[in-house]
């Protein structure tokens, strides 16, 4: 109360007194405005530039101004797709099985587990919570070569399996699931599903997932990138290039390329159309990159 | 606690009290487990497991006997902390260490300042074609490592890049980025260009955070909008700050993927660049495993001595100006 009071009357003065101040303020400054955009033009120069280079036969690569656009561009992913029957595009679904499943699975993971630490009580759980924070910082590098070898034992390197299932995993993606739980399932709700007799499994994928959602297609994406990103872990596991994802498969063509420059052109069509997909996606996810990274640390 | 109270409580209990105590069991341990399983099996199998087989490995070694052929002939043998001093007195590991310090000192304060700076210029009210300069920052996050390597690798490349041929109009010869003596130039570019509109995000999304009234109050109190950045928003998203800077210096301790990309492009770059390249090699190209165990437990283990001094440090300093 005593708090509240005095806030109300400097918004009720506010008004009046500050008018003329805030439009002052709000005049547009050209200096930050032209900050911004070079660094969007910064950010967005190597995305012209390869819709440019794509463009480009052999020849023309080297020898005429890079960021004129050719007429090749089509002939360039014709090349790309006749390549050893059409191998691109099967990196390419390949990339699409590994995120999206993966991600689709990790997610679920993800939101159980963070929704039983936020939501009930029972023994040993700040242990396993604190275990699994630890889990955050371990660096991916202690772990890449024991899973190989793991992995090599039950005779699933090689495989889908190699670098589908050690990436369902996600520490960070429970940690977050626990405050969208904590923040976004009221208790009484579960309470009320219970007394109506309601199996646990039942109500946290028919009543606690669905108000998660937002904040699970968060922890979607996050999972999404880090798949898509993770190149060591299939460089590692995969030695068939029918399992590739497009990460490994561009690099082994790009080591080819520097015996064999005329397949600079099919790596760079084949750079422009693997990140067409995921910027589409982001565009139209963008309002889900809501990112706060201490918000747990700040409660805590 | 209230609730309990009001209850009338102990005849009701001791009246119903094993199987409550049997449901309770079942709802209060059975239950929570039962969900948690996913989550605990994996982690166990894909993260513990793991930890604990490459400590198990890196202090080994192989022992070959005879020959060395043949299936008997090579065995493990306890090995002691010989990997260990091998790996921190190996002069290439040591060289791609500060190669690996020197590409943070110069990547981290880079990528934050920039991120730190274009997170309040997009809070500011008096920028203009925010969303477009934010969309187009952040983009670059959904280019895979080794994707933007490649595309800032043919940027480098004398013969196709435009910095080069523009030069060249002029009669200027551009220095190649991809020599030995800039090559960790390079890959600072690509990881800045790559990281700085993630934590752009990041520390947008908590400035947005912040009651608009803090800001109202310090608007009236003669604050200008640099003064207001400076007291009171970077103060205010100070743990934003702190956690960007920790998975930052995480990151880069792993660089492995635009190192690895760049090689075909830059002869410089060697196996052994970055602390992981150097594992890599050990275990997959030279099949020494229990190395590459060791070098990775040295690694990890740095990882974590960095965070916890670095959070040591942040907390006493943060902890300091509260008193």
């Amino acid at each position: 109360m005593t708090t509240l009071a005095p806030a109300r009357t400097a918004a009720a003065k506010s008004p009046r007194s500050s008018t003329g101040a805030v439009s002052a303020h709000e005049k547009p400054s050209y200096l930050s405005t032209g900050i911004l955009i070079l660094g969007a033009l910064y950010c967005l120069f190597p995305v012209i530039w390869v819709v440019a280079a794509a463009s480009k036969d052999g020849n023309e690569l080297f020898s005429t101004f890079t960021l004129a656009p050719s007429t090749h561009l089509w002939d360039n992913i014709a090349a790309l797709t006749e390549y050893r029957d059409g191998l691109f595009w099967r990196w390419m679904a390949n990339t699409a099985l590994y995120a999206g499943v993966g991600a689709v699975m990790s997610t679920w993971v993800s939101a159980l587990s963070g929704y039983v630490l936020a939501k009930f009580d029972f023994p040993g759980k700040s242990g396993i919570f604190k275990v699994l924070l630890m889990g955050v910082l371990v660096p991916g590098v202690i772990l890449a070569i024991p899973q190989y070898l793991m992995l090599a034992q039950a005779g699933l390197t090689n495989t889908y399996w190699s670098v589908l299932l050690p990436q369902i995993i996600s520490p960070y993606g429970i940690y977050l699931a626990r405050i969208y739980a904590a923040a976004s399932v009221p208790g009484d709700v579960i309470e009320a599903a219970r007394t109506e007799g309601a199996k646990e499994l039942y109500i946290f994928n028919r009543i606690a997932a669905p108000m998660m959602l937002p904040g699970l297609v968060t922890i979607f994406l996050f999972q999404f990138v880090a798949i898509w990103n993770n190149f060591m872990l299939p460089y590692i596991m995969l030695g068939d290039d029918h399992l590739f994802p497009i990460t490994v498969g561009l690099n082994g063509l790009l080591n080819q390329g520097a015996s064999a420059p005329a397949l600079y052109t099919l790596v760079l069509a084949g750079a422009l159309l693997s990140i067409v997909p995921l910027v589409i996606m982001f565009l139209l996810l963008q309002r889900y990159w809501r990112v706060d990274l201490a918000a747990g640390a700040v409660k805590a | 606690m209230a609730m309990t109270a009001t209850k009338p409580g102990p005849a009701a209990d001791t009246a119903a009290g094993t199987p409550r105590r049997a449901k309770n069991f079942k709802s209060r341990v059975l239950i929570p487990y039962a969900m948690l399983a996913p989550g605990i099996i994996l982690f166990l199998v894909f993260m513990a497991a793991p930890i604990v087989y490459t400590l198990v490995l890196s202090f080994q070694k192989k022992k070959v006997s005879g020959l060395g052929l043949g299936k008997g002939s090579q065995s493990q043998v306890f090995a002691g902390f010989e990997n260990y001093v091998n790996a921190l007195t190996d002069p290439e590991f040591l060289g791609s260490v500060l190669r690996v310090l020197l590409y943070g000192l110069i990547l981290i304060p880079l990528m934050l300042g920039f991120a730190l700076l274009f997170a309040l210029l997009l809070d500011s009210r008096r920028t203009r074609a925010g969303s477009f300069s934010r969309t187009a920052i952040f983009l670059p996050y959904a280019v895979p490592a080794v994707i933007s390597s490649l595309l800032w690798g043919f940027l480098y490349l004398p013969g196709v890049s435009p910095f080069h041929f523009l030069a060249r109009q002029f009669g200027v010869a551009l220095p190649s980025l991809l020599d030995p003596n800039l090559v960790t130039f390079a890959i600072c570019n690509i990881a800045l260009w790559g990281g700085v509109g993630f934590n752009m995000i990041v520390m947008y999304t908590s400035l947005k955070a912040v009651p608009s009234e803090i800001y109202e109050a310090a608007k009236l109190d003669g604050c200008s909008e640099i003064q207001t950045a400076l007291r009171i928003k970077i103060p205010i998203i100070a743990p934003s700050l702190v956690m960007t800077a920790l998975f930052s210096m995480i990151a880069t301790l792993q660089v492995f993927a635009e190192p690895t990309t760049l090689r075909p492009l830059a002869n410089s770059l060697s196996t052994s660049w970055s602390p992981l390249m150097l594992v890599y090699r050990d275990a997959f190209t030279r099949n020494d495993v229990y190395s590459a165990a060791a070098t990775s437990i040295v690694i990890a283990a740095a990882t974590f001595i960095i965070s916890f001094l670095f959070l040591r440090v942040v907390q006493k300093r943060a902890f300091g100006q509260e008193n």
